[in-house]
């Protein structure tokens, strides 16, 4: 993967967000930021993820931003902001791309734009997107990330969440298949809608994955949890995801589930059939 | 609807969580006959939390699915307080099948604080039931209302509230997050409940005023708790007038309108 484009940027090491050891910027680039030490993943934007997964992406419905339908204070100064910072109009990129040759619809959240939080544009960006792969028979593909729905937009942001299961089931009749990988943190509403209706759902290691966030959990029972509380391994163990995925071969193995779920014929012969029956296979 | 325009969200949010608000048994018993109850979600157990049942509502057999508030301490700790469990869920769930199986209109009753944020929940999948009832419900081929009663706490709500119709109590409230949860949050001063209540436009008539809600039924003065007999038959009729169009369609047409009514939820711009 190439280094970040960013020619300020002239530190020559960097330090894992979760073990805190130093390791040097190429190194870490070029691991597709995954720490050496410990193994974590680095949350990526929507950019560095469409970069390291597709062969080719086209971007679809980029024009639909927020509103501020409740005249909610702060938020249009928040999402001015925010898009001036990160580049991104929204939450959540969609689009039609190619991974490993196989054709697909494809969103990626990022986690930059206000935790990637659900409201009414990221809900329309997504359900747009499963119409347009049932109209293409095309399979939809989905990295998740967020901090559930977002509260600026109140009932409306709520709302969102059945709109886009509601397109998912209509994506899901048209016989066609929908894989989400879930990266750190994937929660709240979010979780409770399009994450979890996965025909496959894959994980990346050590993602945050859960509906009540730790803090709210941990007031009502009134103890500490344990770390791997809501880890993706957590969920494999509890049988909501079907397997954990290193980030290196993500694109591989999502183009092996497409093409063995009435996709292209695989680009080359592929015989490693042992991931994605892991999940069932370890408990 | 004079005092609309007289009652604060806050005040409104506060009655809606009234200790003595009737609950969704309550009304079944005032609104319906034949009442079965049935339980269980034929994989883990039975949620108290998610009241199920078949009966009749004015001779139409019907499905009746809603969250149950106790009044007492001794009910509400079997009811978890209105707050269901993955298994809550999924009962309501496989009931709403059993409805579309013998084309029964499914009548739901939301009054939550929320879906249980507890370990086992969330060791149970409480995202993914609640998840999969959104898909499902929004897929039935059998009409559906909601109506929202009490408190409609975010998607612990939302998980039975995928319907045809949505009718709100007056004093209901049904929000994304609540009022203190927002001010934590966003202000991080928990004490700005009040303006939070407003802001978050979680009241019937804002509601009403957004789309998402179809009907707003009046509540006596001092709310429903006051003379829940009254409020029943104000219910009563406008259930009923919100379902008896929706028995003339057909399966297709019932799915295509829920389908298209949750599609135009939303509100953003376009730019180039």
């Amino acid at each position: 993967m190439e280094p970040e484009q960013n020619p300020e940027n002239i530190e020559l090491t960097t330090v894992c967000p979760k073990c805190k050891k130093t390791v040097a910027q190429n190194e870490y680039n070029n691991n597709l930021k995954v720490c050496p030490h410990c193994g974590s993943c680095a949350r990526l934007t929507a950019r560095e993820r469409i970069a390291m997964t597709t062969d080719s992406f086209e971007e679809l419905f980029g024009g639909i931003i927020s509103a501020n339908p409740l005249e909610f204070e702060g938020y249009s100064e928040k999402l001015a902001r925010l898009r001036a910072s990160t580049g991104l109009n929204e939450a959540v990129v969609t689009g039609r791309a190619v991974i490993k040759g196989q054709p697909c619809m494809l969103a990626v959240m990022d986690s930059n734009f206000m935790m990637a939080s659900m409201g009414s544009a990221v809900g329309e960006k997504l359900t747009r997107l499963f119409e347009q792969a049932v109209e293409e028979r095309l399979p939809v593909v989905i990295f998740t990330a967020s901090g559930g729905a977002r509260m600026h937009e109140g009932t409306l942001s709520l709302m969102q969440m059945a709109k886009v299961s509601a397109a998912v089931g209509l994506h899901s009749d048209a016989g066609l298949l929908y894989i989400t990988v879930l990266c750190d943190p994937t929660t709240g509403g979010v979780e409770a809608s399009f994450a979890m209706l996965g025909d496959v759902i894959l994980a990346e290691p050590g993602a945050l994955i859960g509906f009540a966030g730790r803090r709210v959990i941990e007031g009502t029972i009134g103890k500490k949890l344990p770390d791997d509380f809501q880890s993706a391994e957590f969920q494999l163990q509890h049988g909501f995801v079907d397997a954990i995925v290193a980030r290196k071969d993500l694109p591989e193995k999502l183009a092996l589930i497409m093409s063995l779920s009435g996709g292209q014929p695989a680009a080359q012969d592929t015989t490693d059939e042992a991931e994605s029956e892991g999940g069932a296979a370890n408990e | 609807m004079s005092e609309q325009q007289t009652i604060d969200a806050l005040t409104r949010f506060t009655l809606s969580r009234h200790k003595d608000r009737p609950n969704v048994r309550q009304y079944a018993e005032k609104i319906f006959t034949d009442i079965f109850e049935l339980h269980g979600d034929r994989a883990f157990g039975d949620d108290a939390a998610m009241f199920t049942a078949i009966a009749r509502l004015d001779g139409i057999p019907v499905t009746v699915i809603g969250q149950m508030k106790g009044h007492s301490v001794n009910e509400n700790i079997r009811a978890n307080f209105g707050m269901a469990h993955p298994e809550g869920y999924r009962k309501a769930l496989r009931q709403m099948k059993q409805a579309e199986k013998f084309g029964r209109p499914v009548i739901t009753f939301i009054d939550t604080p929320g879906a249980d944020c507890g370990v086992g929940a969330e060791e149970r999948g409480q995202g993914e039931a609640i998840a999969v009832n959104l898909r499902e419900m929004i897929g039935l081929k059998v009409p559906t209302v909601a109506v929202v009663i009490g408190e409609g706490g975010s998607g612990g709500a939302l998980g039975i509230a995928c319907a045809n119709r949505i009718i709100m109590l007056e004093n209901a409230t049904y929000s994304v997050i609540s009022p203190r949860g927002c001010a934590s949050i966003l202000w991080k001063d928990p004490s700005r409940e009040a303006d939070a209540a407003k802001a978050l436009r979680m009241t019937a008539a804002d509601l009403l005023g957004m789309g998402i809600v179809d009907s707003v039924v009046d509540e006596p003065e001092g709310g429903a708790h006051t003379n829940p007999d009254a409020t029943a038959v104000a219910l009563k009729v406008n259930i009923l007038e919100n379902l008896r169009p929706l028995l003339e369609k057909s399966p297709d047409i019932i799915y295509n309108e829920r389908y298209e009514k949750f599609r135009k939820m939303g509100q953003y711009n376009i730019i180039e």
